[in-house]
């Protein structure tokens, strides 16, 4: 906001409030209030009037206060943000970034607990990045909001604690790319946002009863970096997809595509994937535990892949 | 006597100019003068939570017989756009803008190029008066390059970004907000510019025009929101649709405005009033009472859901293009002939 004079945020609490998770913190002091902006309860119209205000070549950072509140706003992300480029003829880039917190964190309730990824990724006209860290999370944000398509950037309500060193200066991680989390040889795991963590747990586990896991961390939704995964598809020939996402018409199962596409001959065993349940998120932690993925399962996967 | 003999055959040849270049070679100043002309409105506005501007609107003769020529123009291009439509060389939907043309023409003739137009799917005529070519609107219902959007948006998406005009918008009413956005960027900018978003009878009762409407007039935005009133969404009925069709009236706390839509001088008092005031009191809004001629699209004729003899009964009592072609005639501005 510093470096670029039309950058803004608009979102719900984002001002005065600092944030529902403080993403926003002390911005609004010192930015004022044209330019952190605290909606009311609009998504609908505040989406749509970011993507407005983006037309004229302003670059606001829209929130959802949870990522699941953007459902309210999908006509204007699907039919204006993404389409609005093309339907113009090119007239019109829309710089915008809708950013929020999503995903299954502690007992919030099924419609608290949404994951959102899937629904957007058909948009045409929009790119999905997930962050995961501290470091890709200010390199993915930079890298979106400095981006001329709309970017759509997926935080997890659970991974807003995590503490880690991590650059003073300006630095950016390329929007496209999927991140080497730890390099192997028997198995390629591909997770993103909090599920990486699951899959480092699994990852120990695995590497005491002997096997040599190398996982991804694919950042971009959309589009996929099919060549840091292809590299590594062709290197071990094994793969596990760990996605918090729900299984039906999930990240996974577009990734599963992609790959049987491109690299099916570099295959020794089909893909496996694991996804959360199919089903609105219990508020019941023993319940809620047992819908999404665990480290324990990621590691009995792995044995079964590669027997 | 010679020189009327001329005049007439020249204009029987057929371009739109040739009728006013050759009104030059007669001794009466026309097309070049600016020299002011007060006409009142056919009925004064209505106003809600405001004063209503003066029904006497400043005019001049060159103003009316652009209005008249452009209003003209517009009209023949949806003609002609409806026989292309019928001998399927415009496909998929085709909204058609004849009988309302005095809202784009008045709105145009209050404001400038830098501030911002932001419509539906009705969009032809807006994109004209802001400037478009017939060859850009041809040819992008066509589907062809030399379209506005290189053919790749259609009738609904229009767009000329150089004079700001924002579209052309499928979902009713998703262009509302889109429209606050841009008055939220001009207020931005400190441009002293205004946004005029405009949606039809239909989209007025959509939730997220209220929700846009609160927002702008928290924020002191420069919206000024424009209900095309037809009467019509589609094929339901105004008063089938909304409890309360006194549109001007729905902004609650945002004052409103109502104007006969079909006299293009009242269009054009009452989007100067807007402008100022949205300028210095933030969002308001205009009713603009019009009528289309057409169905809501090619596909529907227009008949099922209201009678020929109403069609026919604005036609004959309040066309835009009759009233300003009586105007110019009365204060003696040109001749029948002339105004073909």
């Amino acid at each position: 906001m510093e470096r670029d004079l039309r950058v803004c945020v608009m979102g719900e609490d984002v001002g005065h409030y600092g944030g529902s998770y403080k993403v926003t913190k002390g911005l609004a002091k010192k930015f004022g209030d044209l330019r952190v902006l605290d909606t009311p309860i609009a998504e609908n119209s505040f989406t749509g009037m970011g993507i407005g205000a983006a037309m004229t070549g302003l670059r606001p950072v829209v929130e959802g206060m949870n990522m699941g509140f953007l459902l309210l706003a999908f006509n204007q992300i699907s039919n204006n943000c993404g389409m609005l480029h093309y339907t113009s003829g090119g007239q019109f880039t829309i710089p915008i970034v809708i950013r929020g917190p999503g995903g299954v964190g502690r007992q919030l309730g099924a419609e608290h607990s949404q994951r959102l990824e899937s629904y957007f990724q058909s948009i045409p006209g929009i790119q999905m990045v997930a962050c995961s860290t501290p470091y890709n999370a200010k390199g993915l944000m930079k890298a979106a909001i400095r981006s001329e398509n709309p970017v759509i950037l997926f935080e997890h309500v659970l991974l807003y604690n995590l503490k880690e060193r991590i650059p003073d200066e300006d630095y950016i991680c390329n929007l496209e790319e999927a991140e080497m989390v730890r390099p192997g040889e028997h198995v390629t795991i591909l997770t993103y946002s909090r599920m990486r963590y699951h899959v480092m747990q699994a990852a120990k586990t695995l590497v005491n009863k002997g096997y040599d896991p190398e996982v991804i961390d694919i950042r971009s939704l959309k589009p996929f970096d099919l060549y840091t995964i292809g590299n590594s598809v062709k290197k071990t020939h094994r793969v596990l997809i760990v996605e918090e996402c729900m299984r039906t018409g999930g990240i996974g199962a577009s990734l599963i595509a992609a790959i049987t596409e491109n690299f099916n001959d570099y295959l020794d065993a089909p893909i496996m994937c694991l996804s959360s349940q199919d089903v609105p998120t219990p508020y019941a932690g023993t319940l809620e535990e047992v819908t999404v993925v665990q480290p324990a399962q990621i590691v009995t996967a792995v044995e079964q892949l590669c027997q | 006597m010679a020189l009327s003999h001329l005049a007439a055959s020249a204009s029987r040849s057929s371009s739109l100019l040739k009728p006013l270049s050759s009104a030059l070679s007669l001794r009466r100043p026309i097309s070049g003068d600016n020299s002011p002309l007060t006409v009142e409105t056919s009925v004064p506005f209505t106003s809600h939570q405001c004063e209503a501007p003066s029904r006497s609107v400043e005019t001049n003769p060159k103003e009316l017989l652009t209005f008249f020529r452009d209003m003209a123009l517009m009209r023949r291009m949806e003609i002609a756009a409806d026989s292309l439509y019928k001998a399927k060389l415009i496909r998929g939907f085709c909204h058609l803008y004849d009988g309302q043309e005095a809202v784009a023409v008045g709105m145009e003739a209050a404001i400038t190029k830098k501030d911002c137009i932001i419509t539906a799917y009705r969009d032809h005529c807006t994109f004209v008066s802001r400037g478009g070519t017939l060859l850009e609107v041809f040819a992008e219902l066509m589907g062809r390059q030399a379209g506005c959007s290189k053919g790749k948006g259609g009738s609904m998406h229009f767009y000329k970004k150089d004079s700001n005009f924002y579209g052309g918008h499928g979902i009713v009413g998703a262009q509302v907000p889109l429209g606050c956005g841009l008055a939220f960027a001009q207020k931005y900018s400190k441009d002293e510019t205004v946004t005029f978003a405009l949606y039809g009878d239909g989209a007025a009762n959509q939730g997220q025009l209220f929700e846009a409407l609160n927002i702008s007039a928290l924020w002191d935005l420069p919206a000024i929101l424009v209900c095309e009133n037809n009467h019509y969404g589609m094929g339901t009925a105004e008063w089938r649709a909304a409890k309360s069709p006194a549109y001007y009236k729905r902004g609650d706390y945002v004052p409103g405005l109502k104007v006969d839509g079909m006299d293009a001088l009242a269009v054009k008092q009452a989007c100067k009033f807007a402008k100022e005031h949205a300028l210095k009191n933030g969002p308001i809004i205009l009713e603009m009472d019009t009528y289309r001629y057409h169905g809501h699209s090619m596909s529907d004729p227009g008949s099922t859901y209201r009678t020929r003899d109403e069609i026919s009964g604005v036609r004959q009592e309040r066309d835009p293009i009759e009233r300003i072609r009586k105007l110019i005639l009365s204060h003696d501005l040109a001749t029948e002939k002339e105004l073909k």
